[in-house]
């Protein structure tokens, strides 16, 4: 495995502006969606930002927790795929094939993150919205599950480019939507296999944590708590 | 007992038994109708998901399983009437089960066909079904054995075969009796069903061996049928999904449901094609008996899956419980426990209530119960996922309804049908011995 990629999120530096959910649409061709079918939980967010509340209005304080899939090492959504759909592939990203995939859900209920998304009805984008899509990603048909891909597209392009440029790939080639566009700098995205990356040193931190570690998933995202 | 069937002269069995395969009434057709109409609604709901998307359900994240999936559960489970009380019947030589066995094992035919028509509905992609037979495909690659889908799968495919040949086999010697005399289509159906059948020592002997072998195995296929349902929830890694205790519990609950319908099935039996003589209070009171054993056995795995769960007072765990006891779903679960409980306990348990009528109403009531019962082990779990802030509810819509109605529609006709071609109590099965006609 030449490449093992990961991703580590500052709680301390998210602001919640949420940056991160409109760049993932704009890279990743997300459909969008009309306030009634948010109001019903048909949103379709790679990343969104789970909100959770301290305290009683008005003295009340709010968290945010930006959460993506995680990428596990031991995810429960592959083994339950009928078809192969989801996967494990070399660089120990999950993968989702969206041609095999025939929408059985048993993924979407068996991640304990809740961060796969289905395609209810057919995508649709209101102009000119439409005229923006993304060549290199594919457009979801409707009745497939989809999810966050670390955007592998990215990571493809990097590596031709380095090919290209007869180079190693360095630490930072490889930026997802979500990480390039956060103002606050919290996101950080690299090579865990390379114990110089940056993502490697901060997943040492001792403020690093993983989201229900302790369900043996082996999540490749990691936390860091507030200070 | 004075009542019992096997007392009758087998001249007025054979009459009596057959007279309702050749008489279509006015309130049959007008049944045939409803049905029809109400299956052909389902369908059209069905075509309108196929067009626009899964999202005309309730469907959403995280409730990703709704009442496509209870039924699903449900009917299997229904089918557990016909294999597992006619193959216990049958094994352990009950003889009062004889005018019992095939009411209930079509039952378990037509409930299989219905119940595993579900997945495919349930599907995103439905018309993509078959890349989940247990099959491989142009190239050779087997699809993922891994997946409790797959199980499930390979385990129903196994069960509505293994029920259709043991619904088929005792069929054979009243097909041939029936080819006798008859109108020519009937005759030309009814011949070659019975293949050949003449009645000779040998194909007695051979149908009792393949029979009793049938009884076997279709025993053993039905309890593994329902716990690998079972274990599509208990495989999954969601709070109050992943438990042991699920797939005996599955199955207890399947064989429950399953009697109950089965006495639904022989009260209209009886009522509308007149069987009076042959189904008699004395097999209502025997199965009144089971339903109220096996609604004790329920009500114990019941006791023990929520109990421990409450106790051990895991935090993930104990808000799937208060969504099923306290909040949003209360009214389900507290529906189901009186239901499925109470109520049989009641009218099955004071020998002076456990009449026809008594075991009637409680069928009915474990029915509706055991619906209620798979409804709340699916969606409060998933409405309640791990990540609090990913919680929400469901709300079937009208096109989840309008299928669930279909199927009970398909039910009704397919049975319909069944008793108008075949007779529904066994005949041969009361045939003398050839030594006792001498």
């Amino acid at each position: 495995m030449e490449h093992r990629w990961g991703m580590a999120i500052d709680l301390d530096r998210c602001t919640g502006c949420e940056a991160c959910v409109v760049a993932c649409h704009a890279e990743n061709n997300l459909p969008i969606s009309t306030p009634e079918q948010a109001a019903q939980g048909r949103t379709t967010h790679w990343i969104r930002i789970d909100r959770y509340y301290e305290g009683e209005f008005p003295d009340i304080k709010v968290r945010y927790m930006p959460v993506l899939c995680q990428h596990c090492d031991n995810a429960p959504c592959e083994p339950v795929c009928p078809t192969y759909a989801t996967y494990h592939n070399q660089e120990g990203l999950n993968v989702q094939v969206y041609n095999r995939c025939v929408g059985t859900f048993y993924c979407a209920n068996n991640c304990p993150y809740t961060v796969r998304y289905f395609n209810w009805f057919a995508p649709e984008w209101p102009e000119p919205l439409a005229l923006q899509h993304n060549p290199d990603v594919a457009v979801r048909p409707a009745g497939v599950m989809e999810k966050c891909t670390f955007c592998i597209q990215r990571i493809k392009r990097a590596k031709q480019d380095s090919a290209a440029e007869a180079r190693p790939l360095a630490d930072g080639d490889v930026q997802p939507a979500c990480v390039q566009s956060c103002p606050a700098e919290a996101m950080v995205f690299g090579d865990l296999n390379d114990p110089a990356s940056k993502v490697s040193r901060l997943a040492q931190d001792g403020r690093a944590t993983r989201l229900l570690e302790e369900l043996g998933t082996k999540p490749k995202v990691f936390y860091l708590r507030k200070g | 007992m004075p009542s019992a069937p096997e007392l009758l002269p087998y001249q007025r069995i054979r009459e009596d038994l057959f007279r309702p395969l050749s008489r279509v009434s006015g309130r049959y057709l007008l049944a045939t109708l409803i049905a029809f109409i109400v299956g052909a609604g389902g369908l059209a709901a069905w075509g309108l998901q196929l067009r626009r998307g899964m999202g005309v359900t309730g469907l959403q994240r995280p409730v990703f399983w709704g009442i496509y999936i209870v039924d699903f559960v449900f009917w299997i489970g229904i089918s557990h009437a016909g294999t597992l009380i006619s193959a216990i019947l049958r094994l352990t030589g009950a003889a009062w089960r004889k005018p019992v066995t095939r009411a209930a094992e079509a039952i378990t035919v037509f409930a299989l066909m219905i119940g595993g028509m579900f997945p495919i509905i349930h599907l995103g992609r439905a018309w993509l079904f078959y890349w989940l037979l247990p099959y491989p495909n142009s190239r050779l690659l087997w699809p993922n054995f891994r997946s409790p889908l797959l199980w499930d799968l390979t385990a129903i495919v196994t069960y509505v075969t293994g029920s259709i040949i043991y619904l088929y086999l005792p069929l054979i010697p009243d097909l041939a009796q029936l080819a006798e005399h008859n109108t020519p289509w009937r005759k030309r159906l009814y011949r070659t069903l019975s293949l050949g059948w003449t009645g000779s020592d040998r194909e007695w002997h051979a149908l009792e061996r393949a029979m009793k072998l049938m009884a076997c195995i279709i025993l053993a296929v039905a309890v593994s049928v329902h716990t690998v349902v079972a274990w599509d929830f208990a495989m999954a890694l969601a709070p109050m999904w992943h438990s042991t205790i699920f797939g005996p519990y599955f199955v207890t609950g399947a064989i429950f449901s399953g009697i109950a319908a089965l006495v639904l099935a022989m009260v209209i039996i009886r009522k509308v094609l007149g069987l009076e003589a042959y189904l008699t209070r004395h097999h209502f009171d025997r199965l009144a008996k089971l339903l109220l054993l096996m609604s004790l056995l329920w009500f114990y795995f019941t006791i023990a899956e929520n109990l421990t769960v409450w106790y051990g007072n895991e935090p993930k765990e104990m808000a799937v419980f208060g969504a099923r006891t306290r909040a949003h779903y209360a009214p389900y679960f507290w529906i189901m426990m009186f239901l499925n409980f109470v109520v049989p306990f009641v009218l099955l348990g004071i020998r002076r209530l456990r009449t026809i009528t008594g075991a009637t109403v409680a069928s009915v009531s474990v029915l509706v119960g055991m619906w209620l019962e798979r409804f709340v082990i699916v969606v409060p779990t998933l409405a309640n996922p791990r990540l609090p802030a990913a919680s929400s509810f469901y709300t079937p819509t009208w096109v989840e309804a309008a299928i669930t109605a279909a199927t009970f529609a398909a039910m009704a006709m397919l049975y319909m049908i069944f008793a108008k071609l075949f007779p529904i109590i066994a005949v041969w099965e009361f045939k003398p011995h050839p030594q006792e006609e001498e």
